[in-house]
C-alpha cells in the first residue's frame, strides 16, 4: 500500500517536473481562466445591477467550477499522450502498483488546479470579488472545487485510456465539458432558459457545484434559486453525491482499463 | 537453464479475426541471444509483449526466469528490461530526469537512482546530453536512452523489440556496439528484427517466424546450410554455356541452374573450396575461360525466401500496403 502511494508520487513528481521543463503549459493553464474572468467580468458585468455585490460575486464561483471541469480534458489528453508515446507500456513493464500511474496523474492534475485556483482567486479579487463568509468557508469552497476537479479527472483517465489519439480525446472532452459548463447557472440564470434546458441545467453537476460554492462564499445563488427541484434546493449534498458516484464508477474502470491497456491493437 | 520458455502461445485480435500468434514455441538458454526474425505482422511484437507481461495470451504458457508470465507478472517485471518499438521515455523531460524517474519506479532510493543514472548515461555516451530534453535527441540517442532505461535494475532477461528500426546506418552501428557489449556481460537477450543482417550480427540463434509460428530455428550457419549450403557460380560467354554446364554437372554431381539472361550457372557443392578448385581445373582443361567465378554462401535473405516462399522485404511492403489501407478507412 505504501509502495503504491510512493510509486504514484513519483509519477506526480514527473508531471511537476514537466511543468518546470515546459513552463508554457502552466502559463497557458492559468492565463486562460484569468482571461475568462476579465472577459466575463467586463462584458457581462453590467447585467446584474440588482445582484448584491454585483455580477462578479456570482461569476467567480461559475468560472472556478468551469475551470476545474476542464481538468477532465487535461487528464484525458495527458494519458492519451502517454499511451501514444508508448510510455504507458513502459510503466506497465515495471514492477509498480497497478494504480500508480493513474493515481499519480490525477494527483498531479489536482495540484495544478491548486495553482490555477490561487491565481484566479487573486485575479477575481482584483476585479472586485469579495467573499463575505470568512476564511474557513472560503477554504471549504476551494476544497470542494479541488475535489470536484479530482473526481472529474478520473473520468478523464478513462477517456484517455480508451482513446487512440491525444488530440482527438482532448477535443472530444472539450466538446463535452464546454456546453456542460454553459448549460448551467454558472454565468446566467437558469430560470430564463427553455423548459427542457432548464431541467437539464438544474440537475447539471456544474450547477449544483456553482450553487454550493456561491453559498460557501456567502452569496445567495439567485441564478436559479427560484427552482424547486432537489438539486436546486440541496446543491452541496447533490454535488457530493455526484463526486462520489463519479469516482465510484471511474476509479475501478480506469484501473482495470490501465491494466489491460496492452490487450488492444 | 532456460531463461525464456514459450509453449503454444496463441493470440488473436479483433475477436479472433486477426491471428497474431498461432501456437508459437520457443526457448532461450540463459546468457544467450535469440533473434526473432520475421516481417512486419509475423507476430514478433506480440511475442515480446506477452513475454514482458504487457499482454495476455489467449492460450499457451510462458515463463521468464522460471516465473509464469500470466500467473505472476509482477515477479517477472522485477527481472526484465524492455526496450524498442513499444517502450518509451518522457520526451519533455531530460535524459537524466527520465533515468532517475525510472530508477525510483524500480524502488531505488533517490541516491541510488541518481548514481545509476549517471552510470548509465556514461555507459551510453549520453553524459553531455544528460540535461537536455529528449525532444532534442537524435533517433539514435533516443534509442540508447530508451535502452539505458531498461537496464536500470540490471535485468536478467532483456527484450529488445526492433531496436534499430528507423535508425540511420550510423545510429544502427552505434546500437549494435552497445548491444554487443551488453551481451558480453552475460544478459539473456531476446531480440526481434526485420533485418537479416542484424540477426546475423547479434544473435547466437535465430528463430524465423511467419504468420505467428516459428518456421525454422538454429544458428545463422545452420539455417543457411538448411537452404542448401554453398554454391559455385560461374559466368561464361554465351557460346561456352552448354559445355560449361556439362563440366559443372560432372564435377559437382548435381544438376546446375542456368540463368540465361545473366549467362550464369550455379550448382550446390558439398566440400567448399575443394570443389571450386576442381571446377576451375576441369574448365581450364576444357579450354573454357570463365568471366566470373565465385563461391556463394546463402544469405539469410535466401533462407527467409526459401522458408516462407516470399522475401522479407516483400512481406514488409505488403504489410505497409495493408496498414495504409486501414489508415485510409479511418
Amino acid at each position: 500500500m505504501m509502495r503504491a502511494v510512493s510509486d504514484a508520487l513519483v509519477i506526480t513528481k514527473r508531471q511537476l517536473l514537466q511543468l518546470t521543463r515546459v513552463p508554457e503549459v502552466l502559463i497557458f493553464n492559468t492565463i486562460q481562466p484569468v482571461m475568462f474572468v476579465l472577459l466575463f467580468r467586463y462584458v457581462f458585468g453590467g447585467l446584474g445591477a440588482d445582484i448584491p455585490g454585483g455580477y462578479v460575486q456570482l461569476l467567480m464561483p461559475g468560472i472556478f467550477v468551469q475551470t476545474v471541469t476542464f481538468t477532465l480534458a487535461a487528464t484525458a489528453q495527458g494519458l492519451a499522450q502517454d499511451m501514444e508515446k508508448g510510455l504507458i507500456d513502459r510503466f506497465r513493464s515495471l514492477p509498480i502498483a497497478r494504480s500508480a500511474v493513474v493515481m499519480g496523474r490525477t494527483l498531479g492534475d489536482g495540484l495544478l488546479n491548486i495553482v490555477v485556483l490561487i491565481v484566479m482567486g487573486i485575479a477575481g479579487y482584483v476585479v472586485g470579488w469579495r467573499p463575505t463568509s470568512g476564511a474557513f468557508k472560503i477554504f471549504l469552497g476551494f476544497l470542494l472545487l479541488l475535489f470536484f476537479g479530482y473526481a472529474l479527472s478520473w473520468a478523464g483517465v478513462f477517456a484517455g485510456l480508451i482513446s487512440k489519439d491525444a488530440r482527438v480525446v482532448a477535443n472530444v472532452s472539450f466538446l463535452f465539458t464546454f456546453p456542460l459548463t454553459f448549460l448551467s447557472n454558472a454565468f446566467a440564470s437558469t430560470t430564463s432558459m427553455p423548459h427542457a434546458l432548464q431541467y437539464f441545467a438544474e440537475w447539471n453537476p456544474v450547477s449544483t457545484m456553482v450553487a454550493a460554492v456561491r453559498q460557501l462564499y456567502g452569496f445567495k445563488n439567485t441564478f436559479g434559486a427560484t427552482a424547486n427541484s432537489f438539486p436546486s434546493q440541496h446543491p452541496l449534498t447533490m454535488s457530493l453525491v455526484y463526486m462520489v458516484v463519479l469516482m465510484f464508477i471511474f476509479i475501478p474502470l480506469s484501473v482495470r482499463r490501465y491494466n489491460s491497456a496492452g490487450n488492444r491493437k | 537453464m532456460k531463461s525464456i520458455v514459450a509453449q503454444g502461445l496463441v493470440k488473436t485480435y479483433r475477436n479472433g479475426q486477426v491471428k497474431a500468434l498461432d501456437g508459437l514455441n520457443l526457448d532461450v538458454e540463459e546468457g544467450t541471444v535469440l533473434g526473432i526474425l520475421g516481417p512486419n505482422g509475423a507476430g514478433k511484437t506480440t511475442t515480446v509483449r506477452i513475454l514482458a507481461t504487457l499482454l495476455q495470451p489467449d492460450s499457451g504458457h510462458a515463463t521468464v526466469g522460471g516465473i509464469d508470465v500470466v500467473k505472476n507478472p509482477k515477479a517477472v517485471r522485477e527481472i526484465i528490461g524492455l526496450s524498442g518499438q513499444y517502450a518509451a521515455v518522457d520526451e519533455t523531460l531530460t535524459g537524466w530526469d527520465n533515468l532517475v524517474m525510472f530508477g525510483r519506479l524500480y524502488h531505488l532510493s533517490s541516491k541510488a537512482a541518481e548514481s545509476r543514472a549517471t552510470e548509465l548515461l556514461e555507459q551510453f555516451s549520453l553524459t553531455e546530453s544528460a540535461k537536455r530534453p529528449i525532444k532534442t535527441y537524435s533517433g539514435g540517442m533516443r534509442r540508447r536512452l530508451d535502452l539505458a532505461a531498461s537496464l536500470i535494475i540490471r535485468p536478467k532477461v532483456l527484450f529488445l523489440d526492433e531496436p534499430t528500426t528507423g535508425l540511420d546506418p550510423r545510429g544502427r552501428m552505434e546500437m549494435w556496439n552497445v548491444i554487443e557489449k551488453l551481451v558480453k556481460e552475460g544478459v539473456t537477450l531476446l531480440l526481434t528484427t526485420q533485418y537479416l543482417d542484424e540477426a546475423d550480427q547479434l544473435a547466437d540463434e535465430i528463430a524465423v517466424i511467419d504468420h505467428g509460428k516459428v518456421i525454422a530455428r538454429g544458428t545463422s550457419d545452420e539455417l543457411k546450410s538448411e537452404v542448401g549450403g554453398e554454391r559455385v557460380e560461374i559466368v561464361v560467354a554465351e557460346a561456352d554455356l552448354i559445355r560449361t554446364r556439362e563440366v559443372i554437372d560432372r564435377v559437382t554431381g548435381a544438376k546446375s541452374n542456368l540463368d540465361e539472361g545473366l549467362r550464369k550457372l550455379s550448382a550446390p557443392v558439398s566440400n567448399g573450396g575443394q570443389s571450386l578448385i576442381e571446377v576451375v581445373r576441369e574448365l581450364d582443361a576444357a579450354n573454357i575461360h570463365p568471366l566470373d567465378i565465385a563461391m556463394k554462401r546463402p544469405s539469410l535473405d535466401d533462407v527467409f525466401m526459401s522458408l516462407t516462399g516470399h522475401a522479407a522485404e516483400e512481406a514488409i511492403a505488403e504489410e505497409t500496403a495493408i496498414k495504409k489501407k486501414r489508415g485510409a478507412k479511418k
